[in-house]
């Protein structure tokens, strides 16, 4: 009698301790794209064009924030430089430099286009985003 | 490397996922030791809704790859052509947020020299070395605001005059505006380093003098059963 109690006792160990594991594996996994990744979608999804995906970390480790945001005029605002295929084909914006002499040129649409459609803009990872409850306003109406 | 390292961890993290309610589940038979019986029973019967993480959330991986980090599309075929960040940051300074890498040490140390002309790599940055210090009234240490590592990146008109007056101690600054993306926030919390418990101390570095103390809140100075 014993012995057949510790015998299902095991099993039921065993069971449980297989949900667990199960559990723990198929858990929700927090997706997070690197730090700073900016999504532009002001136009591409209107246009059936995958949304834009600038990585910072990457040009930041071959330019200064200086080369873009002073000498070539972006903004500090994702979505608020209102880019354009036009503008970049005319020179500007990524154009600056996606034109087959600094970096790889515009016809790689795959390389720039690479958002999950659908994808409002955004940038990554940002403080204001990751605030469990928004920051107290009353005190920034000073800081303004 | 650090693959084996997950599978090991895993592999704990299951044991003990299996050990755990195994003597959980025993501790309610006969067989076992009276003083198991007294603690654990508790343990099942807490509520669902006091567990942890209610509002922690962690991240278990913060430098994905690409066509794992939820916003490239993985059907895309130039999404598989992207560098994954791990391979560029190999060798470079670490820390535990932001990029988790510090990129200023990663210039200072010249393991990083990112161009500060378009096209030609020999321009050398304008870097000014001027420490502003603002004090702090709350029991943090002092701001110290450096242009040298600022500089060295931005230029003079990415902060002054329209985020910054170029005077000392004329700016109003505070912590939620920071935290909601104004003043220093513009920059950090979004592409600069955040604000994170761990990245306090960068900023607030100037600590307070042995004898300070934090002023009394009225509340309490007036309170006549203090
Ligand atoms: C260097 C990066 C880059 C490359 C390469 C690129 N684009 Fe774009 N494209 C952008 C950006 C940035 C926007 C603005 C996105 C927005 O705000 O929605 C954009 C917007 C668009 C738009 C919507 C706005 C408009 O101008 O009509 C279309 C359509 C588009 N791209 C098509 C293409 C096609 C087709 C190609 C390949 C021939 C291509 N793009 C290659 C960066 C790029
Ligand atoms: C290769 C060009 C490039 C470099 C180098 C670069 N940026 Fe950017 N930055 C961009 C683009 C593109 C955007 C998005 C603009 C848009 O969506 O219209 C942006 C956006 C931003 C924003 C606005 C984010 C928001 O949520 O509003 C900040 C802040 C910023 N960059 C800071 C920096 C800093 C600091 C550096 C240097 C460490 C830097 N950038 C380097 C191109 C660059
Ligand atoms: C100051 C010059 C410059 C500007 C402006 C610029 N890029 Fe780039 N970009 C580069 C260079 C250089 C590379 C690397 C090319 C190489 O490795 O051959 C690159 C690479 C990339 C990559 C590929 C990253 C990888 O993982 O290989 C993407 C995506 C990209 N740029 C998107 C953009 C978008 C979108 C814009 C405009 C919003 C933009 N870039 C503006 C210089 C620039
Ligand atoms: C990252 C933003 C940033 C950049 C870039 C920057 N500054 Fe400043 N600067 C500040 C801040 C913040 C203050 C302090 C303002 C305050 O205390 O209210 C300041 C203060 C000053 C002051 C006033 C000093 C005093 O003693 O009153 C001068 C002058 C100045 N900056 C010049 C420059 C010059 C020149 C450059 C370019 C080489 C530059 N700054 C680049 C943020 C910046
Ligand atoms: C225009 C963008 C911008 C603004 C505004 C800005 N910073 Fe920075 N700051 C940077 C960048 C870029 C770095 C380089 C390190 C990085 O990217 O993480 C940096 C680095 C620093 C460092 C050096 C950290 C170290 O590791 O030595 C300190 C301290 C700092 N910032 C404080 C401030 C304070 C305080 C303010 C507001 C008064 C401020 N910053 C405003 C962009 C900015
Ligand atoms: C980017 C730089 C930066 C970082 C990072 C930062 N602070 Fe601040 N903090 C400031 C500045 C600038 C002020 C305003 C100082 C002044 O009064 O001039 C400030 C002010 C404060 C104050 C005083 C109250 C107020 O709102 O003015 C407290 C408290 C504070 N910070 C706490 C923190 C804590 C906690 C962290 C870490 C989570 C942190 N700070 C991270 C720059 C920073």
């Amino acid at each position: 009698m014993k012995a057949l109690t510790e015998h299902s006792s095991v099993w039921k160990m065993a069971l449980f301790g297989l949900l667990v594991w199960v559990g723990v594996l198929s858990a929700p996994q927090q997706a997070q794209a690197e730090y700073a990744d900016v999504v532009i979608n002001n136009y591409a999804d209107a246009a059936g064009m995958r949304p834009v995906v600038f990585p910072h970390w990457y040009h930041r480790i071959r330019f200064r924030c200086k080369v873009c945001h002073a000498d070539l005029g972006f903004k500090f605002k994702a979505g608020g430089n209102k880019i354009t295929m036009a503008k970049i084909i005319d020179g500007k914006f990524c154009g600056a430099c996606h034109n087959g002499e600094i970096s790889w040129s515009v016809e790689n649409c795959g390389m720039c286009h690479s958002g999950i459609p659908g994808t409002p803009t955004h940038i990554s990872g940002s403080t204001v985003q990751r605030l469990v409850a928004p920051a107290y306003k009353e005190l920034d109406k000073k800081a303004q | 490397m650090s693959k084996s390292i997950f599978k090991l961890t895993a592999i704990a993290v299951s044991l003990v996922a299996f050990v755990l309610p195994t003597a959980a589940l025993s501790a309610s038979k006969p067989v076992t030791s009276a003083e198991v019986t007294g603690s654990m029973p508790d343990k099942l019967s807490v509520s669902n809704a006091n567990v942890f993480n209610r509002l922690l959330k962690k991240v278990n991986d913060p430098n994905a790859a690409p066509d794992k980090d939820g916003i490239h599309d993985t059907a895309n075929e130039g999404t598989h052509a992207l560098q994954a960040p791990k391979v560029a940051y190999e060798g470079l300074p670490t820390t535990e947020f932001g990029n988790h890498i510090d990129w200023v040490q990663a210039l200072n140390s010249g393991k990083l020299d990112p161009r500060y002309d378009r096209e030609d790599p020999e321009v050398e940055p304008f870097v000014m070395d001027l420490d502003i210090v603002r004090p702090v009234k709350a029991s943090v240490p002092d701001v110290v605001f450096p242009h040298k590592p600022h500089t060295q990146w931005l230029h003079c008109s990415n902060c002054h005059p329209k985020i910054f007056i170029p005077q000392r101690n004329t700016n109003q600054i505070n912590m939620s505006a920071i935290l909601l993306g104004k003043k220093c926030g513009v920059c950090h919390g979004k592409v600069a380093f955040p604000p994170t418990t761990k990245s306090c101390k960068k900023c607030h570095s100037k600590p307070k003098d042995a004898d300070w103390t934090p002023p009394l809140s009225n509340a309490t100075v007036k309170n006549p059963w203090r």
